[in-house]
């Protein structure tokens, strides 16, 4: 077995594109619930208004630049529209709402009623091709040594990515460090006292709704130029998931957490993934009782397993000490 | 059971003891998913599509000879056969997969037609690795016009309430395991599914024992309530003796319901399936309104079901106790309810009604490890019609929902049917969160 090729895949893809546009991702959701303590399970929707709403600006015409305002004003709307009627209530009724919105949303994009829009199941292609063309490195040149090499197109889209994600921890962290940022936190630890202190509770959980909705949306336009192709399957539940343990990994309410978390979690998910691929072609126990899919899906129970576990024992994150910004304080 | 076993005083003995009670909870789930339906994806080559057409009219049934029929994938067009003069007819396929197969009319003979005319085409046949997927097309007498509005609206109607039954019955274990835990298990959509999962290993898997699925479902659903009784005890008891908070708590439950629901992918595959039992059933007509006999047992069981649910609340000890706990927990616990024995016959009872529901949904559709999740959104629906943490309002809010998105077909596309589920639940919380049945509290 090549434990360098094992290696190298995990590498890659901690610093390649997937990681970039996860890590925005979960900045965004980190404002959400590590921040302001809303439980937004439907996450991956703000991510599909975004890219779709750029992709479809696109398609009709658009200039990229218009197209990049439609989508993250998109997923602004979303946010606001899914705050007003939840984040007045109870925290399960948000939770409750944007599981459910992030389904529908998902199902009418791919309905065939929608596909002059949308493209339906067969989705929209070829939209990047503005952000591609403004790529300075010759596409097909190889950058890096030995295993560890990107071509030219994918060093573009890393160099982009990872800049919109420094850009977003110093946003996030100044807005954080900003009074609008402790009263923040302050509803995270105890939203009645909040209240009566005479904070309007609502507009605050709504704006870090919108806010972190915005970077999820940039999140997903990262990953739709990225593969200059869209398709609605893409945006399964299943992303949120992943994304609440990068989340709980690096650390709900710290700064650089989310990014931290979303480093440490693709190498691992990615090496799992290469380990797994290759235990199943080489050992031959192993590849009589599980197929390539198969083996492929193993990787989900864990993250599952994960999550679990994680906000179980160590809801502070890998790094923190158990008492310094608890998620899971009541 | 262990009632009021307390851990260990040191912080590190506690998560000893208490690691081991989550692997133990995986290997007994693990253990019993693995062992009923792990073959289910090594099989034999050679797929196909085909099916016996026969036209019934007054007990007989006459084959009918030259009807074209079209097997497509996406767009394509796989294949087309003729139906032979004993009605038979079969499509080579080039392997597993969804497809979609339509019938042309026009090659009817006169006098003949689809008892059901929506289904002209059947936009989801799954074909498992290795299968002969029978495909069925009632046809029954000619009418001339198509349907009336009448029989469509009654036809509406009916599917609608038989979603509800399954709904009320998932919606209602939801509904009480809030009602004295204040926990919303998002992972209670996979005790759906395992229901019909299953069930399906019992009947139709053919490494289970191929019981008929009237005796199938009995040990589909005693195991999935084990398995309530055991996450209660095991999972969900131990955490909130740590006091773990309900924010941290649905993030467990949907962390449960993304590991299991991967879990059932892995090792039921990941198409859907039909049970053998009752497919295919022609429709009767009652009030001439066209019904299927085994949607109008669905509703009448769910009923009956639901009947009996509510004499239990009502009457029995457990029940009132269980009331009595979801009303003031520590008004229970102090006039000396064992409220921890209470929470774990909720569950039980929960995981009971949610995997009967789940067979019926697998009965009447598909069964497929994803079932669960895609009526999700109608269990929150219901439950939040009905008022979180009731039973009787739930039961109604389940029906409602089930008639509400069945009869909004007549305006929406039927894939897009699922939408009104979410207008339901929006409209609900913007107007009257606490349910039309719940009662006025903060709830904000």
């Amino acid at each position: 077995m090549d434990w360098m090729q094992i290696l190298a895949a995990g590498v890659l893809a901690t610093i390649g594109p997937v990681t970039a546009g996860y890590a925005l991702s979960a900045i965004g959701l980190n404002l959400q619930f590590g921040y302001a303590g809303l439980l937004n399970f439907g996450h991956v929707a703000f991510m599909l208004v975004g890219a779709y709403g750029t992709a479809m600006t696109v398609e009709f015409g658009g200039p990229l630049w218009l197209g990049l305002i439609v989508g993250i004003v998109a997923a602004v709307l979303l946010g606001l529209l899914l705050g007003i009627p939840t984040l007045r209530l109870r925290a399960d009724y948000f939770a409750i709402t944007s599981i459910a919105a992030a389904e529908v949303l998902r199902l009418v994009v791919r309905s065939s009623w929608s596909e002059p829009l949308t493209g339906g199941v067969f989705g929209l292609q070829g939209f990047g091709g503005a952000f591609h063309a403004l790529n300075p490195f010759p596409t097909s040149e190889l950058y890096g040594f030995g295993q560890f090499v990107v071509t030219g197109r994918a060093l573009w889209v890393i160099l982009v990515g990872w800049a919109l994600v420094l850009l977003s921890t110093l946003l996030i962290a100044r807005l954080i460090k900003s009074p609008w940022g402790r009263v923040l936190k302050a509803i995270r630890e105890d939203e009645d006292a909040t209240r009566s202190l005479g904070r309007n509770v609502f507009a605050y959980k709504l704006q870090a709704l919108m806010i972190g909705g915005a970077i999820a949306g940039l999140a997903g336009i990262l990953f739709a130029l990225e593969q200059q192709s869209l398709h609605p399957d893409a945006f399964q539940p299943r992303i949120t998931f992943i994304l609440y343990v990068m989340v709980i990994l690096g650390g709900a309410g710290s700064i650089g957490g989310a990014v931290l978390g979303a480093a440490v979690f693709n190498f691992l998910f990615f090496a799992t993934d290469a380990l797994m691929a290759r235990l199943q072609a080489n050992i031959d126990w192993i590849g009589a009782i599980l197929s390539p899919a198969e083996a492929g899906l193993i990787k989900y129970v864990l993250v599952g397993v994960a999550l679990m576990l994680l906000m179980v024992f160590r809801p502070q994150g890998l790094l923190r000490s158990r008492d310094e910004g608890r998620a899971d304080a009541s | 059971m262990e009632a009021g076993r307390q851990a260990p005083p040191t912080a590190t003995g506690r998560a000893i003891r208490w690691i081991s009670r989550p692997v133990r909870l995986l290997l007994v789930l693990t253990g019993t998913l693995f062992i009923l339906a792990w073959p289910l994806s090594v099989l034999a080559q050679g797929e196909t599509i085909g099916g016996t057409l026969v036209y019934r009219a007054e007990g007989e049934r006459t084959p009918v000879e030259g009807v074209t029929i079209t097997v497509s994938q996406d767009g394509t067009q796989i294949g087309t056969a003729v139906s032979d003069a004993d009605g038979r007819w079969e499509v080579p396929l080039p392997g597993p997969g969804t497809y979609q197969v339509s019938l042309d009319v026009t090659t009817l003979p006169e006098g003949v037609t689809l008892t059901d005319p929506t289904k002209v085409e059947l936009p989801n046949v799954a074909v498992l690795g290795g299968q002969g997927k029978s495909v069925i097309f009632p046809l029954g007498e000619g009418q001339v016009s198509g349907v009336s509005t009448y029989e469509r609206i009654g036809a509406l109607f009916v599917a609608g309430l038989k979603l509800g039954a399954t709904i009320a019955l998932a919606a209602l274990g939801l509904s009480l395991i809030y009602g004295v835990t204040r926990l919303v298990n998002f992972a209670h959509a996979e005790l759906v599914t395992l229901g019909a999962v299953l069930a399906y290993a019992f009947h139709a898997s053919g490494i289970g024992p191929s019981w008929p699925l009237v005796f199938a479902a009995i040990p589909a659903v005693i195991l999935v309530a084990w398995f309530g009784g055991l996450q209660s005890s095991y999972l969900w008891r131990p955490l909130r003796k740590r006091g773990t908070s309900l924010l941290s708590l649905m993030v467990v439950s949907i962390g449960l319901s993304f590991a299991l629901r991967s879990l059932i992918q892995l090792t039921f595959g990941g198409q859907p399936v039909a049970y053998q039992d009752f497919a295919g059933q022609s429709a009767i007509l009652v009030l001439g309104i066209p019904m299927v006999p085994k949607h109008l047992v669905t509703i009448g069981v769910t009923i009956v079901v639901l009947f009996l649910v509510t004499q239990f609340l009502q009457r029995s000890r457990a029940g009132t106790a269980m009331r009595a706990v979801a009303d003031d927990r520590d008004l229970a616990e102090s006039s000396g309810i064992n409220v921890d024995r209470v929470i774990q016959l909720t569950w039980i009872l929960a995981a009971l009604l949610a995997a009967l529901g789940g067979i019926f949904y697998g009965l009447n559709e598909s069964v497929s490890y994803e079932m669960g999740f895609k009526i999700l959104l109608l269990l929150f629906a219901a439950v939040v019609l009905g008022g979180l943490g009731t039973a009787y309002g739930v039961m109604v809010g389940g029906f409602v929902v089930g008639i509400v998105v069945e009869m909004s077909t007549l305006w929406l596309p039927a894939e897009l049917k699922v939408v009104s589920g979410l207008v339901i639940l929006i409209v609900m919380l913007l107007v009257r969160p606490q349910g039309i049945f719940g009662t006025r509290e903060r709830i904000g």
